[in-house]
């Protein structure tokens, strides 16, 4: 691992500083920032740690939502007792992924930033058009088993592993900022870039901005929500296809719903394909599988990850059956 | 290689190799007659990458009741920092970029926390800080001051082990023992976890730690009786 400056951030404004100047890395939990570093995939000549600023808090918002601090912690977060009640999706997300250690590290932040686990991104013997632009990327041609089959370009194809951002996404969330040029709120669906072919770039953020918190609008009383991770283990494992699930029924007819997928894009997949099959029309499983077929409509297999297209549709068609089954 | 000249075993060593000596020297245990030296601290000292030449060879082999510690004295970068483990403070300098589990086994001397995968993958370095079970793997020690840190070393009580070390003994949770103390430290935390009351979700707690020996079936049954929970 190369040497770095470290320094420890007791504000957000000092944050901001520390790192648009250096051009730094923030530091939370270290879950990927460590990993990737000792890989030597990251870096960084500064590292700022946030450890220490006021971002920690769960709170509910006056007329409804959620504000969720960016540095609470996954495990927190997951057993939030208004998350476990009201945000469903957003619990079983949170507890699907990694380990009970490194959700106790991982955090709201660092969770939405969390980098790709593509063989070839990880190895730095390997090209990759995400680590150095226009070098080529290894996964074309190479084991793509868990790469991406929608939003994916000739220059990248990576998958995005967050399943707490699928979650969020079919929440709707938004992303609060604050950067060198001030505050701003972004839409979590609006907050990812596909890879086109610019790989290296995967969000909107710019250089030395912060995450605050992230905030969840209300949800309409009946509303039911399901997160349901596919992965060849049980545990301990990033998903090949993950569904999550926003919807609400009334007399056997779906009113309102909201579709992501995790393990099949290049980014967390918010499907409004899928949503606009849903709305208004019965919960019946026929109608189910026909927003999982429009769901994956633009899904491009590669050599090894075909049966993701399949599975996603599955994915989704189980995770409406049990939101929409009368209890 | 060259290697950091130690004055009590360069001179031991050239009594050993000393024909007109041989049937004077005695064999005599290093441990008896250099204190508290072992194999491990001799090992230490022969230039393993990462520690640095101190100005004294020996200091690896000092009796750790010292409460200051003075580890990579010489390397440039190097900052100081206070580590709060198990109740007791040490004084260290060391560079950013070594993690808390470096820092416990080459710095700390503390040696019960493992390194397996050193990505959080295995779990093996798990230890508590303030009490939550963590990776220590993936964390830089300089983060850490001001919290409580706890290893394997700081379970047992007064030479009295703890109801989770206890109970992985009634139930062999253990063969090789590499991963025990990953498994112990977060079985310990998941005392203190909103877990569910049967084996199955003792299973998905554990999952973070990964057994190679597959001592599996033991390791959920002594959490278990830890828990108080009786056996499935």
């Amino acid at each position: 691992m190369q040497t770095f400056r470290y320094s420890q951030a007791q504000t957000v404004e000092g944050a901001v500083r520390a790192a648009g100047s250096a051009g730094g890395a923030f530091i939370a939990g270290g879950t990927t920032l460590v990993d990737l570093m000792k890989l030597n995939v990251l870096q960084p000549r500064s590292v700022v740690d946030i450890n220490a600023l006021p971002l920690d808090r769960v709170e509910s918002l006056p007329g409804g939502g959620l504000r969720i601090g960016a540095m609470v912690r996954n495990s927190d977060l997951a057993w939030n007792q208004t998350v476990r009640q009201q945000y469903v999706v957003l619990s079983e997300a949170l507890l699907s992924g990694a380990s009970p250690q490194l959700r106790n590290m991982a955090t709201t932040g660092g969770n939405l930033l969390q980098k790709t686990r593509c063989y070839y991104f990880r190895d730095t013997n390997y090209v990759c058009n995400k680590r150095q632009p226009g070098s080529g990327c290894a996964a074309q041609d190479g084991f793509n088993r868990i790469h991406a089959v929608l939003g994916g370009s000739e220059h990248c194809v990576a998958t995005h592993p967050s399943d707490m951002a699928v979650a969020m996404m079919a929440l709707e969330a938004t992303v609060h900022t604050q950067g060198p040029k001030g505050e701003r709120a972004i839409a979590l669906d609006e907050f990812y870039l596909v890879p086109g072919s610019t790989p290296d770039r995967e969000n909107v953020l710019q250089p030395g901005e912060l995450i605050t918190h992230v905030t969840l609008p209300a949800l309409a009383s009946g509303t039911r929500s399901r997160y349901l991770k596919l992965r060849d283990r049980a545990q301990y494992e990033f998903a090949l296809a993950s569904s999550a699930v926003v919807v609400s029924v009334s007399g056997g007819r779906i009113q309102r719903a909201r579709v992501a997928f995790g393990g099949v894009g290049t980014k967390p997949w918010r499907s409004r394909e899928a949503e606009k099959a849903l709305e208004g029309q019965d919960a019946s499983s026929e109608n189910f599988r026909r927003a999982a077929d429009a769901a994956m409509a633009d899904a491009k297999p590669l050599k090894y990850n075909a049966f993701k297209i399949e599975l996603a549709k599955r994915a989704l068609v189980r995770t409406l059956t049990e939101t929409t089954q009368v209890a | 290689m060259d290697q950091p000249k130690n004055p009590v075993l360069d001179t031991e060593e050239s009594d050993q190799n000393d024909p007109t000596k041989e049937k004077e020297r005695e064999p005599v245990s290093r441990e008896s007659r250099f204190g508290r030296f072992s194999r491990r601290s001799f090992l230490a000292q022969l230039g393993v990458a990462g520690v640095a030449a101190t100005a004294s060879p020996l200091a690896h082999a000092v009796d750790t009741d010292t409460a200051e510690k003075e580890a990579s004295a010489g390397v440039p970068g190097a900052v100081p920092a206070t580590l709060n483990v198990n109740g007791k403070e040490y004084r260290v300098k060391l560079e950013s970029r070594v993690t808390l589990l470096d820092a416990l086994r080459d710095h700390l001397q503390l040696f019960g926390t493992k390194k397996g995968c050193d990505h959080g993958q295995c779990g093996a370095c798990t230890v508590h800080i303030n009490g939550r079970r963590v990776n220590s793997c993936l964390s830089f020690a300089v983060m850490h001051e001001g919290d409580k840190i706890t290893t394997i070393e700081g379970l047992a009580q007064n030479g009295q082990l703890s109801p989770v070390q206890q109970a992985f003994l009634d139930h062999d949770g253990f063969q090789c023992g590499y991963c025990t103390p990953g498994q112990i430290m977060s079985a310990t935390a998941l005392l203190r976890e909103p877990i569910g009351p049967d084996d199955d979700a003792v299973r998905a707690a554990m999952s973070g730690n990964i057994c190679r020996c597959g001592a599996y079936n033991n390791i959920v049954a002594a959490v278990q009786q830890a828990r108080g929970n009786k056996p499935a």
